[in-house]
């Protein structure tokens, strides 16, 4: 398969690779949420960080990802696209978007789907941890889900 | 010295015709086009002669003789001919009814094997799936155990085509013999490698094919023994009776010497080549075990091929490892560049996890493979394993202690 110059770009040079702390660290802190995504057996896994301020603001993200270069890619671009971004924000972030910007094929949508719910899964995790009210708690997941792809 | 990249490391998959092999065939394009079916004028008789020299050829190679050779298109046709028409042949009731008569084969054999099987069994006959164990062997005591007294056909690869481990073919032959049942062995990535005698190995039907040991594509062989027990087959394809009625259709010439001449060379070469082969694919086994944590050497310890190799490494995802190691052109045991996610059935078959099926690598080497493309790919391959695993999540938790068979994931 032939990957877009973008997702070869990103697997290369990955952004914002890492994490906060070790797991049981991360789970104490208010100031991060943590959204971890996928399953093993089914090829892919995204662990997303972020870290947000007194305001709102995401100030910093991280991920780790297990799975595709496509995948690699996609959760490469949403730290970069959800840095300096209110948590309410990024949540308008589709992944439609992550599509087109590494010119996903189709057998490729779902990692695109994962990362939007990592951000997802990420900020519902801080929210939660701060008693935030989750408005998106219907999850109007309107996203693509019009791939081959059975999990 | 500069290495000429991408390295090819896929010769269970196809093999580089040797030049010695197109040299042999040109002659039959250009000059001795003739059909050896034309029994009347030069360019048929020398037509036949190439044919009936690289029958003699393959032959030799496995301890046969020449009449006991039908040309193929190469082993997917040599086992649908072998299983389909020994099965129908010997069916102990006629089409159309149940009870026909029992087949034994692997669950993790090539799909050209498990899917005649298939066929079979919807045809009314009964089919027994061996299930190997985490060495992928299939020995003669598992094939014993699931014999019957209507067993008419035994089909059993010789040597595993992702895996490469070697079965007791010898010793389930003997045993079939014993048993009055048709011996089957898919050879596609034994022949040419190892030393094939089917007197000594008592085997009945053996498939194999050019494009694996360094001859053309489109053009394959199945043994038939003629004596002791003399094996019939019903044909597949029905025509002008060629390949003693076996195999109708005007043969493919160049092919056949092609495939004859890539023999003679297996012949002579293959058991230094294996012996060279067999150190390369140690030393890569080795140099990544050392290197690399959580990683597996796939397959059964010594009865495996020399020139093939299959490792999984833990927490690293398949697609992107070969994303990683893109200029050694080698096959993965995940498949999920495919539309299905499933990682390889042979994998599975023995046991191997998901999560390692799909993070694993086969690497097959050939006639050409030097040891400074192997050291190339060993370095190529602990850096791209370095990569992910500095992005995966699974190595993290793998290094906090946590299991990850323990976690409840959460699937969307």
């Amino acid at each position: 398969m032939a990957y877009s110059e973008k997702v070869v770009e990103h697997y290369q040079n990955p952004r914002n690779v890492g994490s906060f702390g070790a797991s049981n660290e991360v789970k104490e802190r208010n100031d991060i949420g943590v959204g971890i995504v996928g399953a093993p057996e089914c090829g892919d896994v995204m662990q997303l960080q972020i870290k947000v301020d007194d305001d709102g603001m995401i100030e910093d993200a991280k991920f780790k990802c297990f799975g595709c270069g496509s995948a690699i890619a996609s959760s490469s671009l949403a730290t970069e696209w959800i840095k300096g971004r209110s948590v309410d924000d990024a949540l308008k972030i589709k992944n439609t978007a992550i599509v087109e910007e590494l010119s996903l094929p189709p057998v490729k949508i779902h990692c695109s789907v994962l990362a939007e719910d990592s951000i997802r899964s990420a900020i519902a995790d801080y929210k939660k941890k701060n008693g935030v009210a989750d408005h998106d708690h219907d999850h109007d997941h309107d996203h693509d889900h019009d791939h081959d792809h059975d999990h | 010295m500069t290495l000429d990249l991408p390295i090819y490391m896929d010769n269970a998959s196809t093999t580089r015709t040797d030049p010695r092999v197109l040299e042999a065939m040109l002659p039959f394009f250009l000059d001795t086009y003739g059909n050896p079916s034309s029994r009347n004028h030069s360019f048929g008789w020398a037509a036949e002669d190439g044919v009936d020299n690289a029958r003699r050829q393959v032959a030799d190679l496995i301890g046969a003789g020449p009449k006991e050779i039908i040309w193929t298109s190469g082993a997917t046709e040599a086992n649908n001919l072998a299983i389909k028409g020994a099965a129908r042949m010997y069916a102990k009731a006629p089409a159309g009814q149940t009870g026909r008569g029992h087949i034994i084969t692997a669950i993790h054999e090539h799909k050209a094997v498990i899917d005649p099987c298939k066929r079979l069994e919807r045809e009314g006959f009964d089919v027994t799936w061996l299930e190997p164990g985490a060495d992928g062997l299939i020995t003669a005591d598992m094939v014993a155990g699931a014999m019957r007294d209507d067993t008419i056909l035994v089909s059993i690869m010789w040597a595993n085509n992702e895996i490469g481990t070697i079965n007791e073919v010898p010793e389930i032959g003997a045993l079939c013999h014993e048993r009055k049942a048709i011996f089957h062995t898919d050879g596609t990535q034994w022949v040419g490698k190892m030393p094939t005698d089917v007197e000594a190995d008592n085997i009945d039907l053996l498939s194999f094919s050019g494009h694996k040991l360094y001859g053309p594509n489109g053009v394959g062989a199945l043994y038939v023994r003629r004596r002791r027990p003399r094996v019939r087959l019903e044909a597949m394809l029905d025509g002008g009776g060629h390949e003693r009625g076996m195999r109708s259709g005007t043969l493919n010439v160049p092919g056949i010497v092609g495939m004859g001449m890539a023999c003679e060379i297996a012949g002579r070469e293959m058991e230094a080549e294996g012996e060279r082969l067999l150190k390369l694919r140690q030393h890569m086994e080795r140099s990544l075990v050392d290197a690399i944590d959580v990683v597996q050497v796939n397959g059964h310890p010594d009865k495996r091929l020399p020139n093939l190799t299959n490792i999984s490494f833990g927490f690293v995802e398949g697609e992107s490892l070969m994303m990683g190691v893109k200029d050694i052109a080698c096959s993965s045991g995940s498949a999920c560049t495919s539309a299905s996610l499933e990682p390889s059935y042979v994998l599975k078959a023995l046991g191997v996890g998901d999560d390692l099926a799909h993070s694993s690598l086969r690497m097959s080497f050939g006639r050409w493979t030097t040891a400074e493309e192997v050291d190339y790919a060993i370095e190529n391959i602990i850096n791209a394993v370095n990569h992910l695993r500095s992005m995966s999540p699974l190595y993290d938790l793998h290094n906090e202690g946590i299991d990850i068979s323990t976690i409840q994931w959460q699937s969307h």
